[in-house]
């Protein structure tokens, strides 16, 4: 038992974070603000960088990898505000054709009960060349021409484009309903992973604040109500983040546990860290932190999309609970 | 990151879980936790057999008596007792955890002769008397003075919050020999004989009604020089190497308790119709949540210690996250008892279905409240975590 990154596992987290440094600084994340198509040649790096083909296998032009370095990649990716559909693709990459090379973008989506009253959202959609449709059956694949969508206006997180789908119909069923509950939940663990980057991001983000922004003649990082907002932040974020880890390894090694519980879990707890830390990062920061041009909000928005992808939290509770 | 175990930490859990299969059924029933007495002959004998079965001092190293386990093996090691509902390791504490690996790491070989065996064989019980009435928090605010006397020091002054006091033998007593520089400089370890005269013993009680701790009054109490561990004044740096060589696992069993008792609340739940509440079901699956992933970040610390060495710096991001954490579980086990949560004393079921545990689960709600105090309370936990961790500048 060695719960620790492994050598690889650092060196592709660390490979993935100079990816992101270098192609998607925030600067340049921040200036496809109103656009409503995913960059093409960003998209293509991360293809390339192994994004979404990591898990296939060699032979279908993966790099047969497992749950627990996709993790530790979706945790950059989250942590730099990367936009675009990258669980859906990724997760889609063993069903859809050219999703893993990037040739295709792919969307999920969890069939609503009958009788809703709230929309389906579904993000990214002129960018997409499938969407996936899970329920109990299985997995059904729709061309996005099949779906009657419209486009929402002003979206909550500005960097991802929406819109609201008026029906899903049947499609083809591509996978059986094991598949599909596969796919879900990969898609929530690796949702998490994105959360826990984001949440490890907005805590670095406060605490450096923290550390220059003087006060009353000393930093306000000094004042203890600022260090236990910060100290608060980095457990929450540490926390979800092994749980993240132990629910990706469990998939893994299915023998060490009970996947879907882990998976419900990790991402509970770190769709919480990253909403939870992004407000106190606001905090943290007074009247900057209610500004457009510190990133704290681009955070919270992105938190809460991804975080409404993976259900309510209380029945992701509740799945928790059935499974103790 | 890999999380199943290699042979050889299944080779010992085996062993271990066999030891305990045919060990367990042969103890007698638990004491009244009220009876120090009969707790420290129950604690004590069963640190015996710990001892006679190989497994005393799992993390000590071998030169000195212990098993020189790995950290994972320890991990293990917690996993199976837990698991076989051994008993706690109760008035052993303070010798096992933390008097005894500091000598381990500090003591002379004399001393390490003198002290060690007793503690592992649980013939010797230790307690800590560190905190005083004007120094808790800010321990190195201790003013218990020990005057050096020809080969004794003369200790007055008292300690407060002194665990198991009365059924000790030794004390691993913190005392100031020295008021100049910085208050931290002039501290000495001393190991307190418990029966030397000048010590009168005042038990305190808790707000679960029991004399768990003590305050100690120290009337020129006489302490060989030859008990003292490390130099004088240099009993801060001593202590704080002990803290060092925690690995994070402090709390595992006390977690893994916790899994279990909210398997309990579930199966309470379900009796009284309370499970009929999603909001209730959610409250279980979120402390669930919350409890395996606390699982996952003691198995990422004793990694890190087994890789460094060292252990992280997430024993306090740990405790901190799970005192809280069990104090919620606590609190819902209360909740739960409804009307039940207001008697100490046991309580039937309406329908016949027997004793509800509301005892039990009282006890749990209101030991809950200790967790966030002792051991550094949150608050410091917090200022450790902002200050040693994250690198904010000291208020
Ligand atoms: C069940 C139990 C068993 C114990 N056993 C032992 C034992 O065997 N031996 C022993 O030596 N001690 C023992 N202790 C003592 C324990 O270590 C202290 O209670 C603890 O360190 C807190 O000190 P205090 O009680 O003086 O509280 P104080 O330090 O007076 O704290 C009071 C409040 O002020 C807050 N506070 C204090 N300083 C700060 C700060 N800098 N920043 C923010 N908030 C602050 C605290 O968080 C707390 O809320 C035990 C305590 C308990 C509850």
């Amino acid at each position: 038992m060695d719960f620790e990154l492994s050598d690889d596992e650092a060196a592709l987290a660390e490979a993935m974070r100079r990816m992101c440094q270098s192609r998607f600084p925030l600067e340049r994340v921040r200036a496809g603000e109103g656009r409503r198509v995913v960059d093409a040649d960003q998209w293509r790096a991360l293809a390339e960088a192994g994004v979404f083909s990591l898990r296939l296998a060699e032979d279908d032009g993966g790099a047969g990898l497992g749950t627990a370095h996709a993790a530790v990649v979706f945790e950059e990716l989250g942590r730099a505000l990367v936009p675009g559909p990258l669980v859906a693709t990724h997760v889609a990459a063993r069903i859809v054709k050219g999703a893993g090379t990037g040739e295709q973008l792919v969307g999920l989506v969890h069939r609503p009960p009958m009788g809703r009253v709230l929309p389906v959202v579904v993000a990214d959609l002129a960018s997409l060349g499938a969407v996936l449709v899970v329920d109990e059956q299985g997995v059904h694949q729709l061309p996005p021409e099949a779906l009657e969508a419209e486009p929402i206006d002003h979206g909550l997180d500005p960097l991802t484009p929406l819109w609201r789908l008026a029906t899903i119909p049947e499609g083809a069923v591509v996978a059986d309903a094991g598949t599909a509950r596969e796919l879900w939940r990969d898609h929530l663990v690796l949702s998490a992973a994105l959360l826990v980057g984001m949440a490890s991001a907005v805590a670095e983000l406060a605490t450096e604040y923290a550390k220059q922004r003087r006060q009353f003649d000393r930093p306000i990082g000094s004042f203890q109500a600022v260090k236990h907002l910060c100290a608060d932040m980095l457990v929450r974020a540490e926390t979800a983040r092994a749980s993240v880890h132990a629910a990706a390894v469990t998939i893994d090694q299915p023998d060490v546990g009970d996947a879907l519980r882990a998976g419900a879990g990790a991402a509970l707890l770190a769709s919480d860290a990253a909403v939870a830390n992004a407000k106190a990062c606001i905090q943290v920061h007074g009247g900057m932190g209610f500004t457009w041009e510190v990133p704290a909000h681009l955070y919270l928005m992105r938190a809460a999309l991804v975080s409404r992808g993976l259900g309510r939290a209380q029945r992701l509770a509740e799945v928790v609970a059935e499974r103790l | 990151m890999d999380l199943r175990y290699s042979e050889a930490e299944e080779t010992f859990r085996a062993g271990l879980r066999a030891w305990l299969t045919d060990t367990i059924p042969t103890l007698g029933a638990a004491p009244s936790p009220h009876d120090w007495p009969a707790r420290r002959a129950y604690d004590t004998a069963w640190q015996r057999m710990l001892y006679d079965a190989g497994y005393a001092g799992i993390d000590w190293p071998a030169e000195v008596g212990g098993r020189g386990a790995s950290p994972v093996e320890q991990l293990v090691y917690l996993e199976e007792l837990e698991r076989a509902h051994a008993p706690y390791v109760g008035v052993n504490f303070v010798g096992l955890l933390h008097a005894g690996p500091t000598i381990v790491v500090e003591g002379t070989p004399e001393q390490r002769e003198r002290f060690l065996p007793g503690i592992l064989k649980g013939d010797a019980v230790w307690c800590q008397g560190f905190s005083e009435p004007d120094a808790g928090s800010d321990l190195a605010a201790l003013r218990t003075r020990a005057v050096r006397d020809g080969d004794d020091y003369v200790v007055s002054g008292s300690k407060i919050w002194t665990s198991h006091a009365e059924v000790a033998d030794y004390c691993e007593l913190l005392v100031r020999t020295s008021d100049e520089g910085p208050k931290q400089r002039g501290i000495t370890w001393l190991a307190m004989p418990m029966d030397a005269p000048g010590i009168d013993i005042r038990p305190l009680r808790t707000i679960a009604g029991s004399n768990e701790f003590a305050e100690l009054f120290l009337d020129g109490v006489r302490v060989p020089v030859a008990n003292r561990v490390g130099e004088e004044n240099d009993g801060w740096r001593v202590t704080m190497v002990t803290l060092s060589f925690e690995r994070g696992t402090a709390f595992v069993g006390e977690l893994l308790q916790s899994m279990e008792l909210v398997g309990e609340l579930r199966a309470l739940a379900r009796r009284t119709g309370a499970w009929e509440d999603a909001a209730v079901r959610a409250q279980v699956g979120r402390l669930g949540a919350e409890l395996d992933a606390l699982w996952g970040l003691a198995r990422r610390n004793v990694s890190q210690a087994a890789r460094t060495d060292v252990p992280g710096v997430g024993g306090s991001v740990f405790k901190l996250a799970f005192s809280e954490l069990r104090q919620r579980l606590a609190q819902l086990g209360q909740d739960l008892l409804g009307a039940a949560g207001l008697s100490w004393g046991e309580l039937e079921a309406d329908d016949g279905s027997g004793p509800l545990g509301n005892a039990r689960l009282l006890d749990v709600w209101i030991n809950s409240f200790s967790r966030t105090i002792a051991a550094g309370t949150s608050q410091i936990q917090r200022n450790i975590i902002a200050e040693r961790i994250l690198g904010l500048p000291k208020g």
